[in-house]
């Protein structure tokens, strides 16, 4: 299992002062490999996946994406993240630049593409989240579900092997959160390793190779959707499927 | 015009609009329509606003006929300095006598063509820099070859043009030139001022922690002082640098440091998230600040920039401590003629104006640039 891996968690610890945020955190991933991570607030789910990119740092333990560990040496972290995209919860679009633009920028300045070719490229990542229309407009005029769509196009135009969502539904109108599930299912149906933090349970029991629960810093139960909804193994997992599923 | 004030008299019906019945209440457009009415709606709608428009037009009625027959009625505008002796209004004669010394100060008067060019050479280059449809890279050519004929122009030495050494200068060029280098200068030195300050380096961090609250401080006139007669002293003997230079430098760090505080303002002002997307995409720390943070940053702050630059502007006039002749200065030596010398006030009036011209274009311009600069946030 560990050679197929392309991303590995070895006993990741991570603190904030005195907080203990993740607490000997083991994970591997394959390629190809859709992870939906939940748990409740504070559980260090958001935590666990911003480490992969390096967001956070981690103290203990070891982290290596596609055969590179993740080190304080700043080409390591490079070589991670131009593999690695992420769609935050905030959408995080620049609000100076298009939408063209935003989705041109890292692939110019970072990989040296030309802007003729990787504008050619982003218009059709744009068609496949179906916005190609508004191109040439900015973040700003878009709705939040655009915003998002936009976001996820951004990530892919860099090519990346694998794609991080770090809640990416949670600060959506409910009416727009489909059509973001929507692209992202269309993503995982094409194969790309995705990493996602959600509380969206449908998308986990759909779309989901490997559920993972967390709570207080800790990974509780790692099981496949079918098993992981109908018999959860831990008393805590219960507890929580049975406060988010009650609605 | 008539449309405009029905909707401001409907803007002022609905903030009544804690009473029920108020809301139905048509407005009032037809007697907005005419001035008296107007004048009822908006200086005389109640006790305090009535005492208060009183108040004014009597301020105004001592105030503006004095100063209207001062300035203008009984002005001596072309006489010699016995008919504005005789006359009871202000002697702008002094300015058409003494223009020159003004505003070029003790540069050899046949020679005075020289700065006067080099002025309006600046003026047109600003002003092509100004416009929106100029920002290209042959700009910098502009630039360059713009100030190279300045040099040309005011030091002389070449093309049979006599040599003017720099200590002869003065008045308007000062002026021009130490306000607009030192603001050129500033504003880079400040953005490298402000990302350091919030670098994770101890070691830079204190640097500009340091040098900024140095700056700060201290009265620019010290600076000046420090740049003009302490500094010489730590140079190897016979090593010197230009006073005008010196002048400059003190100039430009003290502005820098004023600046670098409104930019970290900025700098402050950008969610997290955007420095994480950057960080996500693989952008290098550099290419973060100058293509996703700084571009947001420093549209938010070009009112405290400008109000700096501003402030820059009028300071140059500050240099005079240190034997430089700003406008200011020359300003001064030129009403020290004993005929014109009771005439002084005039002179400062006019130069007041210009500086007044100067700075109010600039806020005007930063007006503009506001607008401009914030049209993505336009819906």
């Amino acid at each position: 299992m560990t050679e197929t891996a392309i991303i590995e968690l070895n006993k990741v610890g991570k603190w904030y002062g005195h907080y203990h945020a993740l607490r000997d955190v083991s994970l591997q991933i394959r390629k190809g490999e859709k992870v939906v991570v939940c748990g409740p607030s504070g559980s260090g789910k958001s935590t666990m996946i911003r480490c992969i990119n390096r967001l956070e740092a981690h103290q203990t333990g070891s982290i290596t994406v596609n055969g590179t560990e993740l080190t304080d040496d700043v080409k390591s972290v490079e070589t991670i993240r131009k593999q690695v995209g992420m769609v935050f919860q905030q959408f995080n679009l620049f609000p100076h630049l298009s939408v063209l633009q935003n989705l041109t920028l890292a692939p110019i300045w970072v990989r040296g593409m030309a802007k003729a070719e990787i504008e050619e490229v982003a218009l059709s990542y744009l068609d496949r989240v179906r916005i190609r229309d508004q191109a040439h407009k900015f973040p700003g005029q878009l709705s939040g579900g655009q915003q998002q769509r936009v976001a996820i196009a951004r990530a892919l135009c860099m090519r990346p092997q694998i794609m991080l969502f770090d809640e990416p539904t949670s600060a959506l109108d409910p009416e727009m959160v489909k059509e973001v599930l929507d692209v992202m299912i269309e993503l995982a149906e094409e194969g790309m390793t995705m990493v996602c933090v959600t509380h969206e349970m449908g998308f986990a029991k759909s779309v989901a190779d490997t559920v993972v629960f967390m709570a207080e810093g800790s990974i509780i139960e790692t099981a496949p959707p079918a098993e992981f909804f109908a018999n959860p193994r831990s008393e805590r997992t219960r507890q929580f499927l049975g406060q988010i599923l009650e609605h | 015009m008539s449309k405009d004030l029905t909707t401001r008299s409907t803007a002022w019906a609905a903030s009544f609009e804690e009473e029920p019945s108020q809301v139905m209440v048509p407005p009032p457009a037809l007697t907005a329509l005419k001035p008296f009415g107007w004048a009822k709606d908006n200086l005389f709608n109640s006790r305090l606003n009535t005492a208060l428009t009183l108040a004014c037009l009597a301020i105004l009625w001592f105030a503006v006929p004095p100063v209207v027959s001062w300035a203008l009625v009984n002005a001596t505008w072309l006489g010699t300095p016995e008919q504005c002796r005789a006359a009871e209004g202000a002697c702008w004669s002094i300015i058409a006598a003494k223009h020159r010394p003004i505003f070029f100060g003790t540069y050899p008067y046949e020679e005075q063509w020289r700065p006067l060019l080099a002025c309006a050479l600046f003026l047109v280059a600003l002003g092509v820099s100004a416009v929106r449809a100029c920002w290209r890279p042959w700009l910098v050519g502009v630039w360059v070859g713009c100030l190279g004929l300045m040099g040309a122009l005011m030091w002389g030495g070449v093309f049979g043009l006599t040599y003017v050494a720099n200590d002869r200068w003065g008045g308007l060029p000062i002026t021009l030139m130490l306000s607009v280098f030192a603001i050129a200068l500033a504003f880079p030195l400040s953005v490298v001022l402000a990302l350091g300050r919030q670098s994770g380096l101890p070691a830079i961090r204190s640097l500009c922690v340091g040098f900024i609250e140095l700056m700060r401080g201290v009265p620019l006139v010290s600076v000046l002082f420090m740049a003009s007669v302490m500094f010489p002293l730590f140079l190897p003997e016979g090593v010197t640098v230009d006073k005008l230079l010196r002048a400059l430098a003190g100039l430009t760090m003290f502005t820098a440091a004023y600046l670098a505080e409104a930019v970290r303002g900025g700098l402050q002002a950008i969610p997290r998230g955007q420095y994480e997307a950057a960080d996500a995409l693989g952008l290098s720390y550099w290419q973060k600040m100058l293509l996703i943070i700084l571009p947001q940053a420093l549209r938010i702050v070009i009112p405290p920039i400008v109000n700096q630059f501003i402030s820059c502007f009028k300071d140059t006039s500050l240099v005079t401590i240190v034997g430089l002749y700003d406008l200011l200065t020359a300003a001064n030596l030129a009403t020290t003629d004993p005929e014109w010398r009771p005439f002084f006030g005039e002179v400062y009036v006019f130069v007041g104006l210009i500086f007044w011209g100067f700075c109010y274009s600039m806020s005007r311009y930063s007006q503009w640039l506001e607008r401009e600069s914030n049209r993505y946030n336009r819906r």
